[in-house]
């Protein structure tokens, strides 16, 4: 009962979708005001449906209910209860359910937290909204429905993929989905905007706090994801410039120009045109990713539905939305009016250059992941793009744009003072240099670029810090005015500070990785020992071990730095019965920031085995760097003036007065 | 009857989502674009103050924003009043698309591809209910549970493995004797069974590997027979037939009065001896056939090919046979119904297709898609069963 009560509830979201895509804009265009709210029942009971889909889903997993196809296709009784759980996302249906879910939530989030959007604005994004979710339900009842039944179920499920048996997969998927999805809002947004004709200052505000919450879901995700393929895939890289991977990127490039954009759009009414492609653009790039993550066009770890019926349905999809938002936007560009002037030398200028360099190196991902399907598709030659052709274009583009940043935050709006700046940003530069110059010596003749790279991070973090000392004049003034003045500061300053300093993270982390990562591959017999850096790892033996769904081989290191134990570390062999799989578990130990890295290969009959070990300095930086740059986003979404539905009654009713 | 009342109570929700906004009267709470324009003026002003942008910046940035606050203003006066009439007719017409669209759209697309029919059955009591009712595959299903957990229960794995030769599943019936293997430690018997599992799985050709596992039993316990017997078949299929006509015959020699594998190896040497085709047979009365198969395989089909028509016939009756006797205790095969009649009716034995026919029917029952591949089959052959 409980499968099929779940698919006629998300049958159902359909229909109330359909309702929805009409009603409220009706509503608009006669100013009807019952038809205008309407979008918010239907959107918040949507949710409610598609909630309820998913709980289904969820039990049915938890039951391990093989009657269910997609149960029986992606679970198996003996699996761990979380994975159970997370198995209901691990595969193409469930998945998009999970979709759908995020999109229905940030429908019933516009209605119920849009409370200070004005009327007809909010009216035509639900509508907007309604139209993408159409679409998708659409998608899953007719190409992808995970609430398909067996009449003879069998007694045990295949088993969810052994590589996704982990816990990764309850926080990455779910947290790019609803970046990826809720960049929808933004879509949304436009599109209303558009058929409303009302596109000035006042909307990018009531816009700016969707794009900070789904920009900062995909950021965590990315990293997340990142991380996950770091520790599972047992290479040791972080990021393989894989097409998926590049799926992920393109939108949050896009979106992190648009998040600046729309900025500038708020403050001076400028930049209108090209926030709204922005918005559009982005939405656009997730679904391409959709698209090619789903329609196998693309072999990948992500790929797992190879369906051309799917795949047809996504690109129209595509298409209509994509081609209706531009053809809104012809339709609408006469309306938009030249917005404020600035000169080329100020924060507008800045907020420019960073939307071109971003769109730019989104280009670059876009090319180099499209350009060897497309010639695939045109000559049948197959080629691969991988790493070299994205550190050749996309470093050259995001070098100047590192470099740019702590300009930016400084600079003043209209008409900027770069020689104030300069001097204000002194000492980061200096800081800046004095890390190349000691990383030169010390490292001198070995690695030629990676004091340099060193010196960027170090200036573009040195540069948010000075922004934040510029602001509250802490070594200025006394301390307790700079205390007054760091409270008094909006918190999107410190959201934007946190950011930036999280990009110089990042950045110092990938350099220091990239250039003084160990790796080491040996073959150790028990009781032998091997030296990586200042590490001592003695190789112990192999014990077996049962885990509820799997054997481990497990291969035991102690580890020893200056002659004392430090601890142990336990790789391992992964087999899984049920899939007949064999999965490589690496053992990862944190030292402060860095990481020690050991990932085995199989056993010899001596009982010796290969063995390889990665000393990876100050990795942890390059996720850590991603939080902080959530963290800035929190902290800028929290900002007064951009809480989402937090009207202040008493407030409200003293300022009705004066109106 | 739970289920429809479930999906009325949805239903209901659906039609209240739509109806409910157009029951209540009054306005819409609106924010507006004037109270952005405010906020801002409110910002440059702090920001004026705590020395961020000079005066005439302020200035500035103040007259753009108050320009856009005076526009906004006016835009919001000059909202259409509503006509009540029609907006009544709009609102009428709208109660009656949720009352009659929502639930007739979503009867009808949930019936393509929903199976109301089918209750959820979670695993735990489909369990108890397979226990109750004695099907092999359940408690298959709970041994493998119970060894996956526990896999050093030798005995378990010991059971399993015939069971799973009896089902077909030789790969699975190899793996169970490598882990009795494993587990129970070596032994000749241990040896033996996982070289007959190899050669099940290999549609009765003694592999190397399996090969291998028979020397291994034999240096372990050179009298075991069930190893002599097999090695002998191998030198067979090897060509060597006067090898495995040595070896048979000393087992016979060998053997004690009474020994229950005698007449079996008897049978494989007049066999061997009188160049019948079927020398494949069975060392030990109530072991699994050795030729494994309880369904004639391709390569089988293949062997019976070349054969003259009276062997073909008598290797393919005695395959005809098993797949029967198989399809009587797992009736949920659908394809091994389809070959059973199949073979049936290459046999000339219609009336015995035809029965094989009423008989899946009834073991398919449950299964519409099932039934309806036999009764084409049926059609497709002319048989009226």
């Amino acid at each position: 009962m409980i499968p099929e009560l779940g698919h006629y509830a998300l049958v159902l979201a359909l229909a109330l979708a359909l309702v929805q895509s009409v009603a409220p804009i009706v509503g608009v265009r006669t100013r009807d005001d019952a038809l205008m709210r309407l979008g918010s029942s239907t959107a918040l009971v949507q949710f409610g449906f598609v909630a309820f889909a998913f709980a289904a889903l969820v039990t049915s997993y938890l039951t391990s209910d093989f009657s269910v196809a997609n149960v029986y296709e992606n679970s198996h009784s003996l699996m761990p209860t979380i994975y159970k759980f997370t198995s209901t996302w691990g595969n193409h249906e469930g998945s998009m359910l999970l979709w759908v879910l995020i999109l229905s939530l940030f429908g019933a989030l516009v209605a119920a937290f849009g409370i200070n959007l004005p009327a007809t604005l909010k009216a035509n994004v639900l509508a907007v909204q309604a139209w993408i979710a159409s679409a998708f339900y659409l998608f899953i009842l007719f190409t992808s429905n995970p609430f398909l039944r067996l009449a003879n179920p069998p007694f045990e499920g295949r088993a969810l993929n052994p590589v996704l048996q982990d816990p990764g997969l309850a926080i990455h998927p779910p947290f790019l989905y609803l970046g990826y999805v809720g960049f929808s809002i933004a879509f949304s947004f436009a599109a209303a905007a558009l058929i409303e004709g009302r596109i000035d200052a006042a909307w990018a505000r009531f816009v700016r706090p969707w794009i900070l919450v789904a920009w900062m879901a995909l950021t965590l995700g990315i990293a997340m994801g990142s991380y996950w393929a770091y520790y599972e895939l047992g290479w040791g890289g972080w990021w393989f410039w894989d097409p998926v991977e590049n799926a992920s990127l393109m939108p949050w490039l896009a979106g992190t120009a648009l998040l600046h954009s729309a900025v500038v759009m708020e403050k001076r009414n400028a930049l209108k045109i090209w926030t709204i492609l922005l918005a559009v653009l982005t939405f656009s790039l997730s679904l391409i990713g959709t698209f090619l993550v789903r329609s196998g066009v693309l072999t990948s770890v992500h790929a797992f539905a190879n369906d051309p019926t799917r795949g047809i349905f996504i690109l129209v999809i595509l298409v209509v939305f994509i081609g209706g938002a531009l053809g809104l936007f012809a339709w609408r560009a006469p309306l938009l009016k030249q917005g404020g002037l600035f000169a080329p030398i100020s924060r507008e200028g800045a907020l420019v250059l960073n939307n071109l360099f971003l769109t730019t190196a989104c280009l670059t991902v876009l090319v180099g992941t499209l350009y060897p399907i497309a010639l695939e598709a045109l000559t049948g030659e197959k080629i691969s793009v991988g790493a070299p052709f994205f550190n050749l274009t996309f470093g050259p583009v995001f070098i100047p744009l590192l470099l740019a940043m702590p300009f930016g935050p400084l600079l003043a709006w209209k008409r900027g003072d770069i020689y104030g700046v300069a001097q204000r940003l002194m000492a980061a530069g200096a800081l800046a240099i004095l890390a190349v110059a000691i990383v030169l010596v010390a490292q001198y003749g070995r690695a030629t670029l990676a004091p340099f790279g060193i010196g960027l991070a170090v200036f573009v973090m040195g540069g948010a810090v000075s922004d934040m000392v510029e602001r509250t004049g802490v070594f200025r003034l006394p301390g307790a005015t700079a205390r007054a003045r760091a409270r008094g500061l909006p918190r999107s300053v410190w959201g934007t500070a946190a950011a930036h300093f999280g990009i110089g993270l990042t950045l110092l982390g990938i350099v220091c990785v990239t250039h003084w990562s160990d790796e080491k591959i040996v073959e150790l017999k028990p009781g032998e020992s091997t030296i990586v850096r200042h590490y001592h790892l003695t190789f112990e033996g192999i014990v077996p071990r049962q885990g509820p769904n799997y054997r481990d081989q497990i291969a035991k290191f102690t580890v020893r730095s200056g002659g004392a134990v430090v601890g142990e570390m336990m790789p391992s062999k992964r087999t899984f019965v049920a899939r007949d799989m064999t999965t490589t578990e690496s053992a990862l130990m944190t030292r402060g920031v860095s990481q020690l890295y050991i990932s085995i290969g199989d056993a010899r009959s001596d009982g010796s085995i290969a063995v390889r070990i990665y000393y990876k300095p100050l990795v942890l930086l390059i996720w850590l760097g991603a939080v902080v740059m959530a963290f800035g986003g929190g902290l800028s979404l929290s900002d007064r003036r951009l809480r989402v539905g937090a009207p202040k009654p008493a407030a409200r009713a003293a300022m009705q007065p004066a109106e | 009857m739970a289920l429809w009342l479930g999906f009325a109570l949805l239903t209901a929700a659906a039609i209240f989502a739509v109806l409910w906004p157009l029951s209540r009267p009054g306005k819409v709470r609106s924010g507006s674009d004037a109270e952005v324009y405010r906020d801002q003026l409110d910002e440059i002003a702090r920001d004026s103050a705590a020395g961020l942008i000079g005066p005439s910046e302020a200035e500035a940035a103040r007259v753009e924003v108050s320009r856009r606050l005076i526009a906004a203003k006016d835009a919001e006066q000059i909202a259409a009043p509503v006509n009540p009439a029609h907006s009544l007719w709009r609102r009428r017409t709208l109660a009656i698309v949720a009352l009659v669209f929502v639930p007739l759209m979503a009867g009808t697309v949930y019936l393509l591809h929903g199976s109301p029919q089918l209750p959820a059955e979670p695993l735990a009591a489909r369990m108890e209910q397979a226990h109750k009712n004695g099907s092999v595959a359940a408690m298959v299903a709970r041994v493998e549970t119970h060894l996956d957990r526990n896999p050093n229960d030798v005995r378990g794995w010991e059971v399993l493995a015939p069971i799973y030769i009896s089902l077909g599943r030789y790969d699975d019936a190899v793996r169970a004797r490598r882990n009795a293997l494993r587990y129970g430690g070596e032994t000749a018997d241990r040896q033996a069974d996982l070289g007959e599992a190899m050669v099940a799985a290999e549609n009765g050709i003694v592999t190397v590997d399996a090969k291998k596992a028979f020397e291994r039993a034999l240096t372990l316990d050179p009298d075991d027979a069930k190893s002599q017997f097999y090695i002998g078949l191998a030198a067979k299929q090897d060509g060597d037939s006067a090898k495995a006509a040595k070896l048979w015959q000393a087992m016979l020699d060998k053997a004690p009065a009474g020994t229950a594998w005698v007449p079996t190896v008897q049978q494989a040497l007049a066999k061997l001896k009188g160049g019948s085709p079927t020398a494949q047979a069975n060392p030990q009365p109530g072991a699994p056939p050795i030729a494994g198969n309880a369904a004639p395989s391709e390569q089988e089909m293949a062997a019976a090919s070349q054969m003259a028509p009276a062997q073909r016939d008598e290797m393919i009756r005695s395959m005809v046979a098993r797949l029967a006797d198989r399809l009587k205790t797992d009736g949920a095969d659908v394809d091994g119904w389809v070959r059973l009649v199949r073979a049936y009716v290459v046999l000339g034995e219609r009336d015995k297709a035809a029965a094989a026919i009423v008989d899946a029917r009834r073991a398919l029952g449950s299964d519409p898609d099932k039934v309806r591949r036999i009764d084409d089959l049926a059609k497709g052959l002319g048989l009226n069963g």
